[in-house]
C-alpha cells in the first residue's frame, strides 16, 4: 500500500502535473481561457516551418537511418568474412555518444573548419573550404551517423529471431531467395523495422544539438522552444512545447496500436538457429572486408578526432589539416580549474541522485504493477495500463518538453509544493533528469523480472519464506545484475544531458554539457573536446561494468 | 477422517472452468495420483493444494483444519515442480537448505538435515556444486532433497518426471516410491503418463476437462472404467456402442451392436444396470479380444485388415461386418492379412460404460 502511494505521489507530481499545467496555461491568456494562443502561433509562417522542418528532418533521418542500418544488419548478421567483428563490436558507439559530444566532435571533423574540409582544401589548394557544414544535407548526414544503430541493432535482433527453417521450408516449398527475402523474411522483420523507425522519428524529432549548432536555416520545433524561452516569451514556448509534444506522443500511439494489432507468434518448437554463410568468392570477400573496414573508421573517426583536438594547443589549429602544436594542458586546466571541478561534481551528483532514485522508484512500480497469481494482482488491469503508460510518458516527451513543462509546473507557488518553488534551485535538474531516465530503469528492471522463472518464487513460498524473504532471497539477488546495469545506462546518459539542462540549469548546478557549450562558444575547442573525452571516459567504464553485470544475469 | 480432504474445488481462468468442483480425500501414507490428459486440471487442483492458487469456490482441509486461505509458505508441504525451480543463484547446499533456513534452523541442524537429505537422494558431496554442473537427474534429485528436507507433512509432485529420458525416468520413478515409503510420507502426485501413476500410485483419480471422472486403485480403473472418458484415456480400448434387447432380470443382458449388428451377452450383475433402448458402450481391452479359439458365447466372424508388428505384441485390426476390433497377441502364426477369423468377446472381460 505504501508502495503504491509512493508510486501515485512521484506519477502525479512528475508526470501529471507538470504536463497538466503545460496544457493549462497553451489555453490561457491575462487569467482567461483561450484559443489565442494557438491561433496567433499557428498564424507565424516561422511556426509552421518549425513544425515542418522537425517533420521533415524526423522522416527523412528515418529513411536514411533504414537505408544505412537495414542492409548492414543483413551483410554483418548473415555472412562471415575478416573484420566483421571489427565493425560489429563498434556499431553501436554512436548511440553512447552524448549528443551534445557527438556534435563537437562531428564539427571538428567535417566542419568548414574540420579536418576533413582542410585536408581537401590544402589538398587542392582551394582559397575558401569546399563546404560549408549547415542545413538539411549536415543534419541528415549527422543525425545518419547517429541514429542509424536503431535500424541496424534492431533489425540484427529481428534476424537472429527468425527461425531458419521457416526460410528452409519456403526454398523447399520452390520460392527464389528474392521471394523468401519478400514474403517470408521481410513480414517477420516488420516488428522490428517498425519499433527501430519509432525510435528514429522521437530521437530525430527530440533532436537539439545539431540543429542548435549546425542547423543553419532548418529551425526545427526544440530550436524554437529553446529561442522563444530564451527572448522571454513563454506563452509561445509553452504553446509549441504542446504542439511537439503532441507530435511525439501521436507517434508512440500509432506504434502501440501497431504492436497491439500484430504479434508473430514464438516459435514455440525448436527451431533452426541459422548459421551465418561464409563469403567464399575471392572479390566479394575482400568487398566486404574493406567494406566492414571502412564502416568501422567511418564510426570511430569523430571520436578519434575529439580524442586529436582535445590535445590540440588552443588557437594552434587554424588552416592545418591536423592541428598543428599538441599539448596536456587542456586537460591539466580542466582537472585543476575550480569551476571545471564544480561542473564535474555537479553532473556526477545529480546524475547520481536522478540514476539511484530511479532505481528505488523502479522496484516500486515493478512490485505494484507485477502480477500476483495466488493472492490477485495489486492493481486492476485498467490500472496497470494506466501506469505502465504513465511511465513511458517522460520517455517519449523529447527532453525540451519535459524541461519546459517541469519549469513551467513548479516557476511559483502551487497547490502542490505550496511555497516550494524548483525553478531556480538546484534540484530541478536532478527532477528532470530522473523524470527522463527513469523509464529505462524501469525497463530494465522489467526485462529482469520477467526472465525470473516464477516458479522459483512459487518453490520459495512453498519451502515457508515469507513475502520479504522470497523477495530478498530469491527475487533481489537474480535480478540486482540488470537493474544496475539499468541504473548506469541511466547514469551516463545523464551525464551529458544537454538539451534539457540548458533551458533550466542555473548557476549553482551547471553540469558538463553547459560547459562544453561555453567553451565552445568562447573557441576553446581543445577544451570542449578535453570534456567530451573525459565524458566518454567516464561513460565507457560505467558500460563496461553495465556489460560485465549483464553477463553475469545471463 | 481423510488426512487431506478437497471439498468441491473450483477456479477459473477468465472464461475457462479449469477446475469443476473436484471433491476427493487423501489418506495418511498414501501415494495419490491425479492422472489426466494435459489441459484437465490437475495442476491446478495441486497448485491450489500447495497454496500456489487459491480456489474461487470449496474448501481445503488438512488434518481436519481448513486451509483454504493459508499461504503457501505456512502449509509445511513439500512440493516438486515440473522444471525444478532450482535457485540458479544458489549451490546445492543453499537450495536444500533454503526452506531450513526459513525455518530460523541452527546451522549444525542444517548441516546434518541437508545432509542426509542429499544422502537420501543419493548426491551425498554434491554440497558446493552449482546447478549449471549437474544433469538434469541430479537437478531432479536436488528439488526431491529440498522437498524433504523440510520434513514436510504432505509432498506434492507436479509431473516431476517429465524432463527426463526414459530410462532414467523409470529408474528414478522406483527410487521415488520407495523414498516416500521409507520416510512415511503422503504423496499427491500429478502425472499425464498413465504407466508411471500405475506403477507409483496406491491410488488414483483420473481428471477429465476439469472434473473428477473416477477415483480407485490402478487395477480397479483399468478393467472397470466409469465412463467412457477413463475407458478410453486409460489404455488401448475397444468401446463397441451397443443397445440392450431383453428385459429380463434372470437371465443374462442381451446387448445388439449398433456397427455390425452382433448380439453380445453380458453376465446379469453388469447388464441390468443398463437402460432398455438406449445406446452404451461395451468396452473390452485389446489383451482380451481371443481370435480363432474356441468359445460359445459372443463368438464373431470377422476379416483381418492389418496386423501391425510392434516386438513383443501385435495389433491385430479385425473388422466384423463394420465392427471395427483391435487385438492385442502375442503370436501371429496363422493370421493373415484379409482372412477371415473367428473373434471372441468373452463376457468376463466386457465391462459397461453408461
Amino acid at each position: 500500500m505504501a508502495l503504491l502511494l509512493v508510486t501515485a505521489i512521484v506519477l502525479l507530481y512528475g508526470v501529471i502535473y507538470p504536463n497538466f499545467s503545460v496544457v493549462l496555461s497553451s489555453f490561457q491568456r491575462g487569467g482567461s481561457w483561450t484559443l489565442a494562443n494557438y491561433r496567433e502561433i499557428l498564424g507565424q509562417r516561422i511556426v509552421i516551418e518549425a513544425i515542418i522542418s522537425s517533420l521533415g528532418l524526423s522522416v527523412g533521418t528515418v529513411v536514411f537511418c533504414a537505408l544505412v542500418g537495414v542492409p548492414l544488419a543483413f551483410l554483418f548478421e548473415r555472412f562471415d568474412f575478416p573484420a566483421r567483428r571489427l565493425f560489429a563490436a563498434l556499431a553501436a558507439l554512436p548511440l553512447v555518444l552524448p549528443p551534445l559530444v557527438g556534435t563537437v566532435a562531428f564539427i571538428f571533423l567535417c566542419g568548414e573548419t574540420g579536418i576533413l574540409a582542410h585536408a581537401i582544401q590544402n589538398l587542392l589548394g582551394l582559397a575558401n573550404p569546399p563546404w560549408r557544414l549547415r542545413g538539411w544535407v549536415a543534419l541528415l548526414l549527422f543525425h545518419t551517423y547517429t541514429m542509424y544503430p536503431f535500424f541496424y541493432v534492431l533489425t540484427g535482433a529481428g534476424l537472429r529471431r527468425i527461425d531458419a527453417s521457416l526460410a528452409e521450408a519456403a526454398r523447399v516449398l520452390g520460392a527464389p531467395r528474392t521471394t523468401v527475402l519478400r514474403r517470408v523474411v521481410l513480414p517477420q522483420l516488420t516488428p522490428s523495422l517498425v519499433a527501430a523507425a519509432l525510435l528514429t522519428f522521437m530521437t530525430s524529432m527530440a533532436s537539439f544539438s545539431a540543429p542548435l549548432l549546425f542547423g543553419g536555416d532548418v529551425r526545427v520545433l526544440t530550436l524554437e522552444i529553446f529561442t522563444a524561452r530564451q527572448r522571454g516569451d513563454f506563452v509561445m514556448a509553452i504553446t509549441e512545447t504542446v504542439i511537439l509534444a503532441i507530435i511525439s506522443l501521436g507517434a508512440l500511439i500509432v506504434f502501440q496500436r501497431y504492436e497491439g494489432t500484430r504479434r508473430f507468434a514464438a516459435a514455440a518448437m525448436k527451431g533452426t538457429t541459422r548459421r551465418r554463410v561464409s563469403i567464399s568468392s575471392g572479390a566479394a570477400r575482400v568487398l566486404a572486408t574493406i567494406a566492414a573496414v571502412a564502416f568501422a573508421v567511418i564510426l570511430v573517426l569523430p571520436v578519434v578526432t575529439l580524442f586529436l583536438v582535445s590535445f590540440a594547443q588552443e588557437g594552434s589549429w587554424t588552416t592545418q589539416t591536423l592541428p598543428s602544436a599538441y599539448t596536456v594542458a587542456n586537460y591539466r586546466r580542466i582537472f585543476s580549474d575550480t569551476y571545471a571541478a564544480e561542473v564535474f561534481f555537479n553532473s556526477l551528483t545529480m546524475s547520481a541522485i536522478a540514476a539511484v532514485a530511479a532505481l528505488l522508484w523502479s522496484f516500486c512500480i515493478v512490485i505494484v504493477l507485477r502480477r500476483r497469481r495466488e493472492t490477485g494482482k495489486v492493481v486492476g488491469e485498467g490500472w496497470r495500463r494506466l501506469l505502465s503508460l504513465l511511465i513511458l510518458v517522460p520517455w517519449a516527451l523529447p527532453g525540451t518538453v519535459v524541461a519546459v513543462s517541469v519549469a513551467e509546473a513548479y516557476g511559483e507557488p502551487s497547490l502542490l509544493l505550496g511555497s516550494f518553488v524548483l525553478v531556480g534551485t538546484f534540484w530541478i535538474l536532478p527532477f528532470v533528469y530522473f523524470l527522463r531516465f527513469m523509464p529505462l530503469v524501469v525497463r530494465a528492471l522489467q526485462a529482469s523480472m520477467e526472465q525470473v522463472d516464477p516458479t522459483l518464487e512459487e518453490a520459495a513460498g512453498s519451502l515457508g519464506a515469507r513475502a520479504w524473504q522470497r523477495f530478498t532471497r530469491v527475487t533481489l539477488p537474480l535480478v540486482w545484475p540488470g537493474a544496475v546495469a539499468g541504473t548506469l545506462l541511466a547514469f551516463v546518459i545523464a551525464l551529458g544531458e544537454y538539451v534539457a539542462s540548458v533551458l533550466v540549469f542555473v548557476p549553482a548546478n551547471r553540469p558538463i554539457s553547459i560547459a562544453i557549450a561555453s567553451e565552445l562558444r568562447d573557441f576553446n575547442l581543445g577544451t570542449a573536446a578535453a570534456y567530451g573525452v573525459v565524458l566518454i571516459v567516464i561513460i565507457s567504464i560505467s558500460m563496461m561494468v553495465a556489460g560485465r553485470l549483464e553477463r553475469l544475469r545471463g | 477422517m481423510a488426512f487431506l480432504s478437497l471439498k468441491n474445488l473450483s477456479r477459473t481462468f477468465g472464461s475457462t472452468h479449469a477446475v469443476a468442483g473436484v471433491s476427493l480425500d487423501v489418506n495418511q501414507g498414501e501415494f495419490f495420483g491425479l492422472l489426466g490428459p494435459s489441459g484437465c486440471g490437475k495442476t491446478t487442483t495441486l497448485r491450489m493444494i500447495a497454496g500456489l492458487e487459491k480456489p474461487d469456490s470449496g474448501t481445503i482441509e488438512f488434518q481436519n483444519a481448513d486451509i483454504t486461505n493459508l499461504p503457501p509458505e505456512r502449509r509445511g508441504f513439500g512440493m516438486v515442480f515440473q522444471n525444478y525451480a532450482l535457485f540458479p543463484h544458489l549451490n546445492v547446499f543453499e537450495n536444500v537448505a533454503f526452506g531450513l533456513r526459513a525455518r530460523h534452523k541452527t546451522k549444525a541442524e542444517m548441516t546434518e538435515r541437508v545432509t542426509s537429505a542429499l544422502e537420501l537422494v543419493q548426491l551425498p558431496g554434491y554440497e558446493r556444486r552449482a546447478m549449471d554442473e549437474l544433469s538434469g537427474g541430479q537437478q531432479q534429485r536436488v528439488a526431491i532433497a529440498r522437498a524433504i528436507a523440510i520434513e514436510p507433512a504432505l509432498l506434492l509432485f507436479d509431473e516431476p518426471l517429465s524432463n527426463l529420458d526414459v530410462s532414467l525416468r523409470e529408474e528414478t520413478r522406483s527410487e521415488l516410491r520407495e523414498l516416500v515409503t521409507r520416510l512415511g510420507l503422503t504423496a499427491v502426485y500429478v502425472t499425464h503418463d498413465q504407466e508411471e501413476a500405475f506403477a507409483l500410485c496406491d491410488r488414483i483419480s483420473v481428471m477429465v476437462g476439469g472434473k473428477l471422472m473416477q477415483t480407485g486403485r490402478p487395477r480397479e480403473l483399468y478393467e472397470q472404467p466409469a465412463e467412457i472418458s477413463v475407458a478410453s484415456f486409460l489404455g488401448r480400448n475397444n468401446l463397441i456402442k451397443a443397445m440392450r434387447l431383453s428385459s429380463s432380470k434372470t437371465s443374462d443382458g442381451e446387448f445388439k451392436t449398433l456397427e455390425g449388428g452382433h448380439t453380445l451377452h453380458l453376465p446379469v450383475n453388469h447388464s441390468d444396470l443398463a437402460p432398455l433402448n438406449k445406446p452404451v458402450y461395451l468396452a473390452i481391452r485389446p489383451e482380451h479380444v481371443q481370435l480363432n479359439t474356441n468359445g460359445s458365447e459372443n463368438s464373431l466372424h470377422g476379416n483381418i485388415r492389418e496386423i501391425v508388428f510392434a516386438g513383443a505384441t501385435s495389433t491385430v485390426r479385425i473388422d466384423a461386418n463394420g465392427l471395427l476390433l483391435e487385438a492385442l497377441v502375442l503370436r501371429t502364426d496363422g493370421l493373415q492379412v484379409n482372412q477371415p477369423c473367428n473373434v471372441i468377446l468373452s463376457p468376463d472381460h466386457l465391462t459397461l460404460i453408461k
